[in-house]
């Protein structure tokens, strides 16, 4: 129970649960790339031709959000009770915009991951256009293009993003030191591959929304 | 050179405090802070006014008594150097100084910048020790520590205890004092029969005496006057994970 009740053991599983988000993040920004390529209806297809793999993975997902949201406000909550009175002059020498406002960034991730799952995974708003292609697949490719065309959808698709990048620009260091997986020397090695995830992951998905609404992608 | 220090004054705990403005006159350069702060003093006193109270005692760097956070860095912010072993030739001519207490829920305000710090004592008291016999004086080869583990453990035994990782840390949390304490003896022979009981019961205390979690800011790191490093922490998180199996 340790790991549930204590300091580290929080942290811990805020860590394992956040960074097997963060592999997800890498295998569906390969996923989604494959509208660049053509190949978007066709990946569609296979992922929904086998739907206890496509169920079980969610409620996986489902509870991996919700153990590191659950842990994350606890921890923040205990953090800011544990400091109460700031400085009148605030000077910090180490800790980032990122660092600080983790439970914000996490928060408007939440927000988003519903929206995502309303707009392309249960289809509910009303700017979605379905239809099939000439294979007779769902036109996932021009649901995502006809989507991205409003310009309000494509900035709070790449809004989104940057939240992300915040989030995970200090997230993934984080995660090695939690799991005491680095020492003096590699903690800044950690840190830069942190940080040129965290840009991949911000460009190639942000690419999408901007490709589209700029009118390179569009057929 | 003159200066303008804003001080935090506050007669006793849970009474109400505020920034108070002093003239510190004719500072000389090579004059400690804690021997500017005295000046300051003598001034109050020769006045009838209550001088600042501030914690203080080797004044070389070596106790981990003197505890001010100066511009909102604790010790305030020249590279590995406490309060007392901070010279005023680091400031200039007309700079205004602000001088505050630690400031976290785990450490109570007990009068201006002195702040209570048993809470540090209470998560030694809870494992950071080994139990052994005492007696006659052991020789001292007759367990062989490798270099390398003594010299990690001396680089954490370097702690002084004085607070500033838990007064920079925007958590309020005590995880560089603890993790230095854990992993110092977690590396010697003598420490490891108890580790596991050891980093348990340690960040427990931790926890029940207040103090935040770590959420890996290394402002701890960069406040520190020895120069502790976050890898202490690292090492403590490896020592919790071992303990779920043992
Ligand atoms: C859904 C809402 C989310 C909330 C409310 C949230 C909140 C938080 C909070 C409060 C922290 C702790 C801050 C810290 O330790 O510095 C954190 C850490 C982290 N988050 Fe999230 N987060 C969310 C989503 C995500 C997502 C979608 C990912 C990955 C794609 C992610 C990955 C991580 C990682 C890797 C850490 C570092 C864990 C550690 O401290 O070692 N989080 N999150
Ligand atoms: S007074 Fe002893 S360390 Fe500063």
């Amino acid at each position: 129970m340790q790991l549930l009740t204590s300091s580290v053991g929080r942290k811990i599983l805020m860590a394992i649960t956040g960074q097997l988000m963060v592999l997800f993040v890498i295998v569906h920004l390969l996923g989604n790339s494959t509208i660049f390529i053509g190949w978007v209806n066709a990946y569609a297809e296979h992922l929904h031709a086998m739907p206890p793999v496509v169920w079980i993975f969610r409620i996986v997902m489902l509870a991996l959000v919700g153990i590191h949201i659950l842990f994350g406000i606890q921890l923040t909550l205990e953090n800011s009770a544990a400091n109460p009175q700031g400085y009148a002059v605030n000077n910090k020498l180490k800790a980032t915009f990122a660092s600080e406002n983790m439970i914000w960034t996490g928060l408007l991730l939440l927000a988003f991951i519903v929206y995502h799952v309303l707009h392309f995974t249960a289809r509910v708003t009303p700017d979605i256009v379905k239809g099939v292609d000439a294979l007779g697949r769902f036109d996932v490719f021009t649901m995502v293009v006809s989507s991205f065309q409003h310009g309000i959808i494509a900035v709070i698709y790449v809004a989104a993003m940057v939240t992300l990048f915040l989030h995970l620009s200090h997230g993934i260091q984080s995660f090695f030191q939690t799991m005491g997986w680095n020492n003096a020397k590699s903690l800044p090695v950690f840190s830069k591959i942190a940080m040129v995830l965290a840009v991949i992951f911000l460009l190639g998905y942000s690419s999408i929304p901007l490709f589209i609404v700029t009118g390179i992608l569009n057929k | 050179m003159n200066l303008t220090l804003h001080v935090w004054r506050q007669a006793g705990p849970n009474q109400p405090g505020k920034l108070e403005v002093y003239e510190a006159k004719h500072v000389s350069p090579d004059q400690s802070f804690l021997e500017m702060l005295d000046e300051v003093n003598e001034e109050l006193i020769k006045g009838g006014k209550d001088p600042i109270s501030f914690d203080h005692d080797c004044r070389e760097g070596i106790c981990g008594m003197c505890s001010q956070v100066i511009n909102g860095v604790p010790h305030g912010g020249q590279d590995r150097t406490t309060v007392c072993q901070l010279h005023m030739r680091t400031f200039k001519d007309g700079d205004s100084i602000f001088i505050e207490p630690w400031r976290a829920r785990a450490f109570p305000l007990l009068r201006d910048l002195v702040v209570d710090r048993t809470a540090l004592d209470r998560i030694i008291e809870s494992g950071g020790y080994t139990s052994c016999h005492t007696g006659g004086v052991a020789d001292g080869n007759a367990i062989l520590i490798p270099k390398p583990d003594a010299e990690y453990a001396m680089d954490a035994a370097e702690c002084i205890g004085c607070g500033a990782c838990v007064a920079g840390c925007p958590n309020g949390s005590a995880m560089l004092f603890t993790s230095a304490k854990v992993a110092q003896l977690a590396a010697l022979p003598q420490g490891k029969a108890e580790a596991a009981q050891r980093v348990c019961a340690m960040t427990e205390s931790m926890k029940e005496n207040g103090f935040g979690n770590c959420t890996n800011h290394y402002e701890c790191q960069a406040a520190c006057p020895k120069g502790i490093n976050v890898k202490f922490i690292a090492k403590l998180n490896r020592e919790f994970q071992k303990s779920l199996f043992e």
